[in-house]
């Protein structure tokens, strides 16, 4: 710095721009009536209103169904009425089957969401932790991610055979790419002061790991595990549609073939059913876990 | 330190709590390098309060995250105690600006952090812990969350859990930057008390010249682009100071001195040509 240091003008000495007396007076936005409670954005709504709502939005289509149904405008074998979807349900209920296949199907989501869940977290953990680690897995996972799981079912069963192993592969591969960057994704957000302040109250690399990143992720990885939960549930059935001689997937080709479409929906709704209870478990230990973000 | 001077040669100094010696340190830019500090020189007495005060752009938050360990100087050394430093530890202490505390962790907890990481007795450990809260009068938030806490809370408890340690320095860096007018006085007065009574070496940064004056025994005035210890003033202030000490004539003749310091460098820094 050999330049002279010359004292820069003052705010108050600076030179102005030319006048605005030539502008025309600034157009302005009529002023808008506020909208309903139930129509302003991110607005919480009453309780009571927001149990109608959900109540309407379920009751509504059923009430849609069951209407279709009674009025015979569409075939039964095409669109059975609830009642007698009911009765395929308690029918198969009894019979059994409709538990064997239930126990069939859950056994292989536990299976393959677990094993994609043992491969996916440390890996994303690693790649969310180490940029080194996310050079050279990102690409690979970014590509991966993008081919249709269902589209490796018939390799798979070349490769692995008819029985479990090829069903819980493709649940893996369904599953696993998507928890993968998801989870990295949870831990990149770990804000660099909170590392920073850990180590200068003097713990370790393995330290700030344990007790600062991972109690800081663990409400996000929660949060995809509970999305790709509901993948794996929607891959079982696609794989047990291909080839499989239980499940629920199973249970749904079978009845296809008899054109027993009640059986076909009462399946589907034990299926929703199961999703759900999943879900609101998930959700739960997601709330426990995260009470702190509130 | 018990002021022994050794037998023979020259009377040796006794050591710093903190000294730089010529500090460097560059960063990559798009085009070529930047000098962001440019030799800075500096010594912090063991006990000493310090504040270094300069404008923006003058790298005084790179200063500390170099004392900090959280990088490494382009060149110069950094000295704690006499002993070189390389990388962060807990022997000193660290604050930002906007609160970086544990979110999932209560107060009590948050401040504990540091000794879980040491081997002393769980029963140990509670008892520091309850003593810096109490010091710092976070007793009855003890068991809250940080987002139930207002901002001058957040920053007591970040300052308590970098206490609990016992580091040679506290390194501030803006710690009242982002509060309002009226809690950050009382956070001056609070943290005045916290060193009188704990006897911790400070050092922390702030561009506000009345907040430095306040709170320092003597305030170290960083030059713009590149950053260099411009000019050392000694505070000439009673160690027992309260709020109205700063309509205290000798307040405000040092608060001047330093405006004009400060403001003389922002100049320079606004009238350099746009990186």
């Amino acid at each position: 710095m050999s330049a002279p240091v010359v004292a820069a003008p003052s705010a108050a000495a600076a030179p102005r721009p030319a006048g605005r007396e030539d502008w025309p007076a600034l157009q302005r936005r009529p002023v808008r009536r506020r909208a309903a409670r139930v129509f302003t954005l991110g607005t919480e709504v009453p309780p009571r209103l927001r149990w109608a709502l959900r109540g309407t939005a379920l009751l509504v289509p059923f009430l849609a169904w069951w209407a279709l149904a009674a009025s015979h405008a569409v075939d039964p074998p095409f669109l059975p009425s609830p009642g007698a979807v009911w009765a395929a349900g308690t029918r198969m209920l009894s019979t059994g089957e409709l538990l064997h296949d239930t126990a069939a199907s859950v056994r292989r989501v536990l299976l393959g969401f677990g094993l994609a869940v043992a491969i996916s977290v440390p890996l994303g953990i690693a790649m969310g932790a180490f940029r080194a680690v996310q050079a050279a897995f990102e690409p690979v996972i970014g590509i991966l991610r993008y081919l249709p799981a269902s589209a490796f079912i018939p390799l798979l069963i070349i490769w692995l055979g008819l029985g479990e192993p090829s069903k819980v592969a493709i649940l893996v591969i369904g599953v696993v790419f998507f928890n993968t960057l998801m989870t990295a994704d949870v831990v990149r957000l770990v804000p660099r002061a909170l590392i920073e302040v850990s180590y200068t109250l003097g713990a370790t690399r393995a330290e700030v790991l344990r007790k600062v990143i991972l109690p800081h992720a663990l409400p996000g990885m929660l949060d995809a595990m509970r999305v790709n939960a509901a993948a794996a549930w929607n891959f079982v059935v696609v794989a047990e549609l291909v080839a499989a001689t239980s499940g629920l997937g199973y249970r749904i080709v079978r009845a296809q073939r008899f054109l027993q479409t009640d059986r076909i929906f009462a399946v589907l709704v034990v299926i929703g059913l199961i999703g759900l209870l999943i879900d609101v478990a998930l959700r739960l230990v997601r709330e426990r876990v995260g009470r702190w973000t509130g | 330190m018990d002021g022994l001077s050794e037998p023979g040669g020259p009377q040796p100094e006794r050591p710093a709590a903190l000294e730089l010696r010529g500090v460097v340190q560059e960063f990559r830019v798009r085009r070529g390098v930047r000098r962001v500090l440019d030799g800075v020189d500096l010594r912090v007495a063991p006990g000493e309060f310090a504040c270094i005060v300069g404008a923006s752009g003058s790298g005084k938050s790179t200063l500390l995250s170099l004392v900090a360990g959280l990088t490494r100087p382009s060149g110069g050394e950094i000295l704690l105690g006499g002993r070189p430093v390389h990388g962060p530890g807990p022997d000193r202490g660290l604050v930002f600006q906007t609160s970086s505390l544990y979110p999932w962790r209560t107060v009590r907890r948050n401040v504990a952090f540091g000794l879980e990481l040491l081997p002393i007795s769980p029963a140990e450990r509670d008892r520091r812990v309850a003593w810096y809260l109490a010091e710092t009068g976070l007793d009855r938030l003890a068991g809250s969350l940080p987002r139930q806490l207002s901002g001058g809370q957040r920053q007591r408890v970040a300052i308590a859990r970098a206490l609990a340690t016992e580091p040679q320095v506290l390194l501030l860096d803006e710690p009242f930057g982002a509060l309002d007018v009226q809690t950050k006085e009382d956070m001056q007065v609070f943290l005045r008390r916290v060193w009188t009574d704990t006897g911790t070496t400070i050092l922390l940064v702030t561009h506000d010249v009345e907040e430095a004056v306040f709170l320092a025994e003597r305030v170290l005035v960083l030059s713009s682009d590149p950053g260099r210890v411009a000019a050392e003033i000694p505070v000439p202030l009673p160690t027992g100071r309260d709020l109205p000490v700063r309509r205290t004539p000798e307040f405000l003749a040092v608060r001047q001195q330093i405006e004009d310091l400060v403001r003389a460098q922002h100049r320079r820094h606004l009238d350099s040509a746009p990186r």
